[in-house]
């Protein structure tokens, strides 16, 4: 069987499906429990599952990481939210300094197979804080995993992969597109491969590396070069860390060019470090410097001036023509 | 004895022993056999002469930065001895009295002073977390742990410990309140040794005692004499039964007192007089626990000086057993960031490797 679920659905549906299969399995978080979250990702888990695997908590970010730490530790498996990723720095601490860090302080007596959940990026219009993309901050933390979909299927799949990991995986939702579209997804649990990149676009003129909400962007941006007689190879990362560098290194080999799309700031985002390993392991490949379109590095702006921050479509096949033509 | 007997906004200390070793209040008083008793004061002893063999390594150069426990044994033994096997110990990283306790082997200690990661793989069994460096950050996972306890329908209890600069964290505050809220089994133990590194503890909070701030958070929380191995013993033996009965956390004080520097990279005399060091040296838990023994015609000098020697012969050659033959290997550094390894570590570890080896 199969329905057609959006992203935020079939999170709610990996939970769902892992909750009733492995009893271990615990939600929580602010709002998670009667009211089903913010978003309603985790809504009906409380009445099915009751209020001893899926609850609310009182208002601490720290503490709802930390206390997953323990909870590890002592055998269960922890899937916790933050309810905006902007509000996850409280906790800060307890992923760098303890959840990054146990299985490798203890030699692999202590392990966290653990899931952290946050809504991430801008373009709903909303709050300050309510907009971030700091994956970067998460990826450059040795001992972490992290995981950024970007449709219901590679969702439900790697969601429920991650709460199977035997690893702390940060799993970041693009809640800008959390009901901008549907799609089949098996009603029965499947896990689909961490650091594993997905080509969604076959091309031989350029490679361009993408994740989260830009997918969609990106894709929109490649249909407008197919006019001009350029053909994207567009590759959605899935994870950034560990991220696949096969993946790209591949595809960079074969097209010359790459563009790196991402809602975050320039300077020291995660594309950087895809530019380096392109640099260190494709240069002779190369037809053009790999580039980057991304936010900028400025604050998330408020509502009203967010449009000119995430890339949009345009921006990108402006590059992309650059590219090619460089 | 009854907590309630024991308002923490009072100041008034629970004790047992007085600073000469006798029996205030008999009715509090532990029933322990002299075998428990000796083991007590034995574990005191061994607590006391590892950190002063380590400080005296650490002098010679044998031995990296270490923090001595010196003058808080009774706070720690006490606590910990209150504890079944199969509870749990959090610990900051000032609790060698409790590790002992709970069976850390002494080769594990030494391991971690010494620098290497192995010392913090606590053997099956041995239900102790790792050191926790960042101030008071590990009470959230013995509040984790309390949690699962009791989702998990588990009888076993945490017991955690934090110091009086601790107190002071959004951690501590955080961590005490989910316990109260979700009633986690878990006995929080403010070793209140007066100083975190320099500042003392009035500089610390308003509050009048450490203890009285479990009344916020609708726990019970006792201030109880330190340096009392009976009285720290009984308010936490009370507080862990109460925890497994499902009676939900406490808070207790330990009002004691670091003889020594905060690690052997600090310099008390920079911040405290030495007149106050010598006041508290009168009330030394081991000094007091000893009359006790004594005037109960438990303890010999026989027997002391024999459990002395034995000590040190076990310190010694357990520290000379890790000794220049404790290097990490590389392999080690890379293998347990993950359960398997990525790409990219293994490629930064053949490398490495290959440059050592002479190659590109």
């Amino acid at each position: 069987m199969a329905n057609k679920l959006n992203i935020v659905e079939a999170v709610n549906q990996a939970l769902m499906n892992e909750m009733e299969k492995d009893e271990t399995v615990i939600v929580y978080g602010e709002d998670v429990g009667v009211e089903g979250g913010v978003f309603r990702a985790t809504v009906d888990l409380q009445k099915k599952f009751g209020k001893e695997r899926a609850f609310d908590t009182p208002l601490a970010e720290s503490a709802i990481v930390g206390t997953a730490v323990g909870m590890a530790i002592n055998g269960l498996k922890p899937v916790v939210e933050m309810q905006f990723m902007g509000f996850s720095y409280p906790a800060f601490n307890q992923i760098i300094s303890h959840v990054a860090r146990m299985r490798n302080r203890s030699r692999g007596r202590y392990t966290l197979p653990m899931v952290i959940r946050a809504p991430y990026g801008g373009g709903i219009r909303a709050l300050e804080h309510h907009s971030e993309s700091t994956e970067a901050l998460y990826a450059h933390i040795p001992g972490l995993k992290v995981v950024i979909p970007s449709t219901p299927y590679d969702t439900k799949g790697l969601l429920i992969a991650a709460i199977r990991d035997p690893d702390p995986v940060i799993f970041l939702e693009p809640k800008r597109i959390y009901r901008a579209f549907r799609q089949e997804v098996p009603e029965e649990a499947y896990g689909l491969p961490i650091s594993k990149a997905k080509v969604v676009e076959e091309g031989e003129d350029i490679t361009i590396i993408t994740w989260g909400a830009m997918v969609r962007d990106v894709q929109k941006a490649s249909e407008m070069v197919k006019d001009k007689g350029i053909y994207p190879e567009v590759i959605d990362l899935r994870t950034i860390s560990p991220m696949d560098r096969e993946s790209f290194i591949n595809s960079v080999k074969k097209t010359g060019r790459a563009i790196i799309v991402h809602e975050a700031p320039k300077t020291l985002g995660v594309g950087a470090e895809i530019v380096s390993i392109i640099n260190e392991k494709a240069f002779l490949y190369l037809e053009a410097p790999p580039t980057r379109v991304t936010g900028f590095d400025t604050t998330f702006p408020l509502p009203r001036g967010e449009k000119h921050y995430i890339p949009s479509p345009e921006r990108i096949a402006k590059t992309i023509e650059d590219v090619v033509k460089f | 004895m009854r907590f309630e007997d024991y308002s923490p906004l009072e100041d008034k200390h629970y004790s047992i022993l007085d600073i000469n070793g006798n029996v205030i209040t008999e009715e509090n008083l532990p029933s322990f056999s002299d075998e428990e008793l000796l083991y007590l004061y034995r574990t005191m002893l061994f607590s006391r002469i590892m950190d002063e063999k380590n400080l005296s390594y650490q002098r010679q150069g044998r031995m990296l930065t270490y923090a001595p426990n010196i003058g808080q044994e009774a706070a720690q033994i006490g606590s910990a001895y209150a504890m079944e096997k199969n509870d749990w110990l959090v610990p900051s990283f000032r609790e060698l009295g409790a590790w002992l306790v709970k069976g850390v082997p002494l080769k594990n200690i030494f391991l971690y002073w010494y620098g290497n990661e192995w010392g913090s793989y606590m053997p099956e069994g041995v239900k102790v977390l790792p050191v926790s460096v960042p101030i008071a950050s590990q009470l959230q996972h013995a509040t984790g742990i309390g949690m699962a306890n009791n989702i998990k329908g588990e009888e076993s209890v945490v017991v955690a410990y934090v110091g009086d600069g601790g107190t002071s964290q959004g951690d501590f505050h955080e961590a005490l309140n989910f316990a109260a809220v979700f009633k986690a089994p878990v006995v929080f133990v403010i070793q209140n040794n007066q100083y975190a590194i320099s500042v003392s503890r009035k500089e610390q909070t308003a509050s009048k005692t450490l203890a009285q701030k479990a009344i916020a958070y609708g726990m019970p929380g006792i201030l109880v004499d330190g340096n009392d191995i009976f009285a720290v013993y009984s308010a936490t033996k009370e507080a862990i039964e109460r925890a497994r009965k499902g009676g939900g956390p406490t808070l207790i004080e330990a009002f004691t007192y670091r003889l020594g520097a905060h690690t052997t990279s600090d310099d008390p005399t920079k911040y405290r007089k030495d007149e106050e060091v010598e006041k508290w040296k009168e009330k030394d838990p081991i000094v007091r626990f000893k009359k006790y023994l004594q005037n109960k015609g438990i303890l010999t000098d026989e027997w002391e000086e024999n459990a002395k020697k034995e000590i040190e012969k076990e310190v010694t050659s357990t520290f000379e057993e890790i000794e220049d033959k404790s290097d990490t290997l590389i392999e080690d550094i890379f293998q347990y960031h993950y359960e398997t390894m990525p790409p990219h570590l293994e490629e930064q570890l053949e490398d490495y490797k290959s440059f050592l080896e002479g190659g590109k």
